[in-house]
Protein backbone atom coordinates (compact mmCIF):
# COMPACT_ATOMS: atom_id res chain seq x y z
CA UNK A 1 0.00 0.00 0.00
CA UNK A 2 2.89 2.46 -0.73
CA UNK A 3 1.57 6.00 -1.53
CA UNK A 4 -1.83 5.49 -0.23
CA UNK A 5 -3.01 7.65 2.11
CA UNK A 6 -4.66 6.79 5.83
CA UNK A 7 -7.68 7.40 5.13
CA UNK A 8 -8.21 5.53 1.63
CA UNK A 9 -6.16 2.81 3.19
CA UNK A 10 -9.13 2.06 5.45
CA UNK A 11 -12.04 2.41 2.97
CA UNK A 12 -13.43 -0.89 1.74
CA UNK A 13 -13.72 -1.08 -1.77
CA UNK A 14 -17.75 -0.98 -1.06
CA UNK A 15 -17.13 2.76 -0.05
CA UNK A 16 -15.26 3.96 -2.66
CA UNK A 17 -16.77 5.39 -5.47
CA UNK A 18 -16.42 3.13 -9.00
CA UNK A 19 -14.64 6.14 -10.84
CA UNK A 20 -15.28 7.88 -14.24
CA UNK A 21 -12.44 5.52 -15.95
CA UNK A 22 -11.34 8.74 -18.00
CA UNK A 23 -8.11 8.16 -16.50
CA UNK A 24 -4.93 6.81 -18.92
CA UNK A 25 -2.05 4.73 -18.31
CA UNK A 26 1.52 5.57 -19.37
CA UNK A 27 2.01 3.56 -22.46
CA UNK A 28 5.60 2.39 -21.40
CA UNK A 29 4.55 1.24 -17.63
CA UNK A 30 1.82 -1.07 -19.49
CA UNK A 31 4.27 -2.19 -21.93
CA UNK A 32 6.91 -3.06 -19.09
CA UNK A 33 3.86 -4.85 -16.76
CA UNK A 34 2.48 -6.65 -20.22
CA UNK A 35 5.90 -7.75 -21.24
CA UNK A 36 6.44 -9.35 -17.09
CA UNK A 37 3.38 -11.19 -17.86
CA UNK A 38 4.84 -12.60 -20.53
CA UNK A 39 7.54 -13.71 -19.03
CA UNK A 40 6.43 -14.96 -15.74
CA UNK A 41 4.04 -17.11 -18.09
CA UNK A 42 6.86 -18.16 -20.53
CA UNK A 43 8.99 -20.25 -17.15
CA UNK A 44 6.23 -21.65 -16.38
CA UNK A 45 5.17 -23.28 -19.38
CA UNK A 46 6.53 -26.16 -21.80
CA UNK A 47 4.94 -25.53 -24.58
CA UNK A 48 3.93 -22.70 -26.95
CA UNK A 49 -0.14 -23.69 -26.89
CA UNK A 50 0.32 -23.86 -22.94
CA UNK A 51 1.51 -20.26 -23.12
CA UNK A 52 -0.89 -18.60 -25.30
CA UNK A 53 -3.72 -20.64 -22.99
CA UNK A 54 -2.20 -18.90 -19.84
CA UNK A 55 -2.24 -15.06 -21.64
CA UNK A 56 -5.99 -15.51 -22.76
CA UNK A 57 -6.81 -16.76 -19.34
CA UNK A 58 -5.21 -13.73 -17.90
CA UNK A 59 -7.35 -11.92 -20.43
CA UNK A 60 -10.68 -13.58 -19.54
CA UNK A 61 -10.47 -12.22 -15.96
CA UNK A 62 -10.11 -8.79 -17.74
CA UNK A 63 -13.40 -9.30 -20.21
CA UNK A 64 -15.16 -10.40 -17.83
CA UNK A 65 -14.95 -7.54 -15.29
CA UNK A 66 -14.46 -5.07 -18.23
CA UNK A 67 -18.26 -6.34 -19.55
CA UNK A 68 -20.20 -5.64 -16.57
CA UNK A 69 -18.03 -2.08 -15.65
CA UNK A 70 -18.49 -0.73 -19.40
CA UNK A 71 -22.33 -1.70 -19.08
CA UNK A 72 -22.92 -0.57 -16.14
CA UNK A 73 -20.67 3.09 -16.94
CA UNK A 74 -21.54 3.44 -20.81
CA UNK A 75 -24.52 1.53 -21.62
CA UNK A 76 -26.84 2.98 -18.43
CA UNK A 77 -27.30 -0.60 -17.82
CA UNK A 78 -28.24 -2.62 -20.69
CA UNK A 79 -27.56 -5.64 -21.56
CA UNK A 80 -26.70 -6.77 -25.05
CA UNK A 81 -28.77 -9.49 -26.06
CA UNK A 82 -28.39 -9.79 -29.65
CA UNK A 83 -24.98 -11.43 -31.77
CA UNK A 84 -24.45 -7.94 -34.17
CA UNK A 85 -24.76 -5.59 -30.84
CA UNK A 86 -21.99 -7.51 -28.61
CA UNK A 87 -19.72 -7.58 -31.73
CA UNK A 88 -20.08 -4.11 -32.29
CA UNK A 89 -19.90 -3.84 -28.17
CA UNK A 90 -16.76 -5.21 -28.34
CA UNK A 91 -15.25 -3.48 -31.47
CA UNK A 92 -15.94 0.00 -30.09
CA UNK A 93 -16.92 0.57 -26.24
CA UNK A 94 -14.71 -2.16 -25.09
CA UNK A 95 -11.86 -1.17 -27.57
CA UNK A 96 -12.06 2.22 -26.95
CA UNK A 97 -11.79 1.42 -23.14
CA UNK A 98 -8.66 -0.53 -23.20
CA UNK A 99 -7.02 1.08 -25.94
CA UNK A 100 -8.18 4.42 -26.44
CA UNK A 101 -9.70 4.17 -29.81
CA UNK A 102 -12.32 2.11 -31.95
CA UNK A 103 -10.77 -1.15 -33.67
CA UNK A 104 -9.52 -0.92 -37.09
CA UNK A 105 -12.10 -3.44 -38.60
CA UNK A 106 -15.25 -6.06 -37.97
CA UNK A 107 -15.38 -8.37 -40.65
CA UNK A 108 -17.95 -11.62 -40.98
CA UNK A 109 -15.71 -14.47 -41.95
CA UNK A 110 -16.20 -15.59 -45.69
CA UNK A 111 -16.19 -19.06 -45.32
CA UNK A 112 -18.49 -20.11 -41.99
CA UNK A 113 -21.40 -18.61 -41.12
CA UNK A 114 -20.55 -18.55 -37.12
CA UNK A 115 -16.77 -16.98 -37.81
CA UNK A 116 -16.01 -13.06 -37.12
CA UNK A 117 -12.93 -11.19 -36.97
CA UNK A 118 -11.59 -8.05 -35.58
CA UNK A 119 -8.13 -7.22 -36.91
CA UNK A 120 -6.26 -4.45 -35.63
CA UNK A 121 -3.02 -2.81 -37.39
CA UNK A 122 -0.70 -2.51 -34.84
CA UNK A 123 -2.26 -3.92 -31.66
CA UNK A 124 -1.04 -2.70 -28.23
CA UNK A 125 0.35 -5.30 -26.57
CA UNK A 126 2.16 -6.18 -29.63
CA UNK A 127 3.62 -2.96 -30.29
CA UNK A 128 7.01 -3.54 -28.49
CA UNK A 129 6.90 -7.03 -29.10
CA UNK A 130 8.74 -9.41 -31.72
CA UNK A 131 8.49 -13.00 -31.66
CA UNK A 132 11.68 -15.10 -32.09
CA UNK A 133 11.04 -17.61 -34.87
CA UNK A 134 11.61 -20.62 -32.64
CA UNK A 135 8.56 -19.69 -31.47
CA UNK A 136 6.66 -20.19 -34.72
CA UNK A 137 2.82 -18.93 -34.52
CA UNK A 138 3.03 -17.39 -31.33
CA UNK A 139 1.22 -14.27 -30.64
CA UNK A 140 0.90 -12.23 -27.64
CA UNK A 141 -2.42 -11.08 -28.94
CA UNK A 142 -3.60 -14.30 -27.13
CA UNK A 143 -4.26 -11.83 -24.10
CA UNK A 144 -6.06 -9.83 -26.43
CA UNK A 145 -8.51 -12.82 -27.56
CA UNK A 146 -8.93 -13.56 -23.87
CA UNK A 147 -10.39 -10.55 -22.94
CA UNK A 148 -12.63 -11.13 -26.11
CA UNK A 149 -13.76 -14.05 -25.01
CA UNK A 150 -14.39 -13.07 -21.41
CA UNK A 151 -16.79 -10.21 -22.19
CA UNK A 152 -18.53 -12.91 -24.84
CA UNK A 153 -18.43 -15.45 -22.69
CA UNK A 154 -20.24 -13.39 -19.94
CA UNK A 155 -22.83 -11.83 -21.51
CA UNK A 156 -23.55 -15.27 -22.79
CA UNK A 157 -22.24 -15.63 -26.08
CA UNK A 158 -19.55 -18.87 -25.44
CA UNK A 159 -16.79 -18.34 -28.47
CA UNK A 160 -13.95 -19.84 -29.32
CA UNK A 161 -11.22 -16.60 -29.46
CA UNK A 162 -7.63 -17.14 -31.14
CA UNK A 163 -5.22 -14.50 -32.30
CA UNK A 164 -3.32 -15.01 -35.26
CA UNK A 165 -0.53 -12.64 -37.48
CA UNK A 166 -1.57 -12.19 -40.86
CA UNK A 167 0.68 -10.34 -43.47
CA UNK A 168 -0.06 -6.90 -45.45
CA UNK A 169 1.49 -6.85 -48.70
CA UNK A 170 3.78 -3.70 -48.10
CA UNK A 171 3.20 -3.27 -44.09
CA UNK A 172 7.26 -4.76 -42.61
CA UNK A 173 4.54 -5.66 -39.48
CA UNK A 174 1.84 -8.47 -40.20
CA UNK A 175 -1.73 -7.20 -38.81
CA UNK A 176 -3.01 -9.07 -35.84
CA UNK A 177 -6.69 -10.60 -36.44
CA UNK A 178 -9.13 -11.62 -33.34
CA UNK A 179 -10.92 -14.72 -34.65
CA UNK A 180 -13.77 -15.29 -33.09
CA UNK A 181 -16.46 -18.52 -33.31
CA UNK A 182 -19.17 -19.04 -31.76
CA UNK A 183 -20.67 -22.31 -30.26
CA UNK A 184 -23.89 -23.28 -32.30
CA UNK A 185 -26.20 -23.12 -29.17
CA UNK A 186 -25.46 -19.34 -29.92
CA UNK A 187 -26.04 -19.53 -33.68
CA UNK A 188 -29.27 -21.30 -32.61
CA UNK A 189 -30.73 -19.08 -30.44
CA UNK A 190 -29.74 -16.13 -32.69
CA UNK A 191 -31.91 -17.51 -35.57
CA UNK A 192 -34.87 -18.45 -32.71
CA UNK A 193 -34.77 -14.32 -31.47
CA UNK A 194 -35.44 -13.46 -35.64
CA UNK B 1 -45.95 -5.04 9.36
CA UNK B 2 -43.51 -7.75 9.08
CA UNK B 3 -42.33 -8.44 5.64
CA UNK B 4 -40.54 -11.15 4.07
CA UNK B 5 -37.27 -10.44 2.12
CA UNK B 6 -34.92 -12.66 1.20
CA UNK B 7 -32.13 -11.42 -1.13
CA UNK B 8 -29.73 -14.29 -2.88
CA UNK B 9 -27.42 -13.75 -5.79
CA UNK B 10 -27.23 -16.43 -8.30
CA UNK B 11 -23.61 -16.95 -10.17
CA UNK B 12 -22.74 -19.40 -13.03
CA UNK B 13 -24.24 -22.81 -12.73
CA UNK B 14 -26.94 -21.64 -10.33
CA UNK B 15 -24.72 -21.47 -7.64
CA UNK B 16 -25.24 -19.05 -4.79
CA UNK B 17 -22.97 -16.71 -3.74
CA UNK B 18 -24.50 -14.32 -1.42
CA UNK B 19 -28.00 -15.35 0.73
CA UNK B 20 -29.16 -12.93 3.25
CA UNK B 21 -32.83 -12.72 5.11
CA UNK B 22 -33.58 -8.73 4.73
CA UNK B 23 -36.84 -8.94 6.06
CA UNK B 24 -38.37 -7.90 9.39
CA UNK B 25 -40.75 -11.27 10.49
CA UNK B 26 -39.12 -13.00 12.94
CA UNK B 27 -37.09 -15.81 11.20
CA UNK B 28 -38.32 -19.29 11.08
CA UNK B 29 -36.28 -22.44 10.69
CA UNK B 30 -38.42 -24.28 7.59
CA UNK B 31 -38.82 -20.55 5.86
CA UNK B 32 -35.13 -20.11 4.62
CA UNK B 33 -35.13 -23.69 2.68
CA UNK B 34 -38.64 -23.02 1.62
CA UNK B 35 -37.40 -19.28 0.04
CA UNK B 36 -34.39 -21.13 -1.25
CA UNK B 37 -36.58 -23.72 -3.25
CA UNK B 38 -39.11 -21.16 -4.24
CA UNK B 39 -36.31 -18.89 -5.64
CA UNK B 40 -34.30 -22.08 -7.36
CA UNK B 41 -37.68 -23.10 -9.32
CA UNK B 42 -38.15 -19.52 -10.83
CA UNK B 43 -34.38 -19.85 -12.23
CA UNK B 44 -36.09 -21.04 -15.13
CA UNK B 45 -38.36 -18.96 -15.67
CA UNK B 46 -35.92 -16.43 -15.76
CA UNK B 47 -33.84 -17.85 -18.23
CA UNK B 48 -36.36 -17.69 -20.94
CA UNK B 49 -37.35 -14.47 -19.86
CA UNK B 50 -33.73 -12.65 -20.14
CA UNK B 51 -33.15 -13.51 -23.75
CA UNK B 52 -36.78 -11.51 -24.41
CA UNK B 53 -35.65 -7.96 -23.35
CA UNK B 54 -32.11 -6.04 -22.81
CA UNK B 55 -33.68 -4.35 -19.57
CA UNK B 56 -31.23 -5.26 -16.53
CA UNK B 57 -34.47 -5.37 -14.38
CA UNK B 58 -36.95 -8.12 -15.31
CA UNK B 59 -39.52 -7.29 -12.72
CA UNK B 60 -41.77 -9.78 -10.82
CA UNK B 61 -40.94 -13.42 -12.64
CA UNK B 62 -42.67 -15.47 -10.45
CA UNK B 63 -45.09 -15.96 -7.66
CA UNK B 64 -45.61 -18.61 -5.18
CA UNK B 65 -49.03 -17.98 -2.38
CA UNK B 66 -48.01 -14.50 -1.23
CA UNK B 67 -44.30 -14.69 -1.55
CA UNK B 68 -43.15 -12.76 -4.97
CA UNK B 69 -39.90 -13.15 -6.83
CA UNK B 70 -38.13 -10.18 -8.73
CA UNK B 71 -35.62 -10.20 -10.65
CA UNK B 72 -32.46 -8.24 -11.88
CA UNK B 73 -30.09 -9.65 -14.27
CA UNK B 74 -26.56 -7.95 -14.56
CA UNK B 75 -24.52 -7.27 -18.01
CA UNK B 76 -22.81 -11.03 -17.18
CA UNK B 77 -26.46 -12.72 -18.11
CA UNK B 78 -24.95 -15.54 -15.60
CA UNK B 79 -24.98 -13.18 -12.70
CA UNK B 80 -28.66 -12.85 -11.24
CA UNK B 81 -29.51 -10.80 -8.38
CA UNK B 82 -33.23 -12.61 -6.66
CA UNK B 83 -35.16 -11.04 -4.39
CA UNK B 84 -38.31 -13.07 -2.68
CA UNK B 85 -40.60 -10.84 -1.29
CA UNK B 86 -44.11 -10.65 -0.04
CA UNK B 87 -44.86 -6.37 -0.40
CA UNK B 88 -45.69 -4.55 -3.93
CA UNK B 89 -42.83 -2.07 -4.39
CA UNK B 90 -41.35 -2.11 -7.57
CA UNK B 91 -39.56 0.91 -8.17
CA UNK B 92 -38.09 0.61 -4.13
CA UNK B 93 -37.10 -3.15 -5.52
CA UNK B 94 -35.54 -1.53 -8.28
CA UNK B 95 -33.74 1.09 -6.67
CA UNK B 96 -32.11 -1.74 -4.31
CA UNK B 97 -31.09 -3.82 -7.04
CA UNK B 98 -29.60 -0.84 -8.92
CA UNK B 99 -27.38 0.13 -5.60
CA UNK B 100 -26.44 -3.33 -5.10
CA UNK B 101 -25.44 -4.09 -8.62
CA UNK B 102 -23.30 -0.98 -8.03
CA UNK B 103 -21.60 -2.64 -5.03
CA UNK B 104 -21.40 -6.35 -6.79
CA UNK B 105 -19.40 -4.56 -9.68
CA UNK B 106 -17.19 -3.07 -6.64
CA UNK B 107 -16.70 -6.58 -5.73
CA UNK B 108 -16.06 -7.43 -9.01
CA UNK B 109 -12.92 -5.17 -9.58
CA UNK B 110 -11.01 -6.50 -7.14
CA UNK B 111 -8.54 -8.78 -8.72
CA UNK B 112 -8.39 -10.74 -5.73
CA UNK B 113 -12.02 -12.34 -5.75
CA UNK B 114 -12.11 -14.85 -8.05
CA UNK B 115 -16.17 -14.20 -10.68
CA UNK B 116 -18.22 -16.74 -9.39
CA UNK B 117 -16.86 -17.44 -5.53
CA UNK B 118 -18.91 -16.53 -2.34
CA UNK B 119 -18.94 -12.90 -2.02
CA UNK B 120 -17.58 -13.39 1.90
CA UNK B 121 -16.86 -9.57 2.30
CA UNK B 122 -18.67 -8.18 5.75
CA UNK B 123 -18.70 -4.75 4.28
CA UNK B 124 -20.44 -6.03 1.56
CA UNK B 125 -23.42 -8.00 3.51
CA UNK B 126 -23.56 -4.75 6.04
CA UNK B 127 -24.03 -2.19 3.02
CA UNK B 128 -26.58 -4.97 1.31
CA UNK B 129 -28.85 -4.88 4.51
CA UNK B 130 -28.56 -0.86 5.00
CA UNK B 131 -29.88 -0.40 1.24
CA UNK B 132 -32.97 -3.44 1.82
CA UNK B 133 -33.88 -1.24 5.14
CA UNK B 134 -33.95 1.60 2.99
CA UNK B 135 -35.45 0.53 0.16
CA UNK B 136 -37.99 -2.49 1.12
Amino acid sequence: MIGVGRSKQNLNVVDRPLGKGKTEVSLSAFAFLFSELVQYNQTRVDNIAELERRLEDAGYAVGIRMLELLCHREKGNRRETRLLNILSFVHSTVWKSLFGKVADSLEKGTEHEDEYMISEKELLVNRYISVPKDMGAFNCGAFVAGVVKGVLDGAGFPARVTAHFVAVEGQPRPRTTILIKFSEEVLQREARLG
Amino acid sequence: MASTACFVIVSRNDCPIYESEVGTAPKKDEAAHLHQFILHASLDIVQDVVWTTNAMYLKLVDKFNDLLVSVYVTADTHTRLMLLHDSRNEDGIKNFFQEVHELYIKMLLNPLYVPGSRITSPFFDTRVRTLARKYL
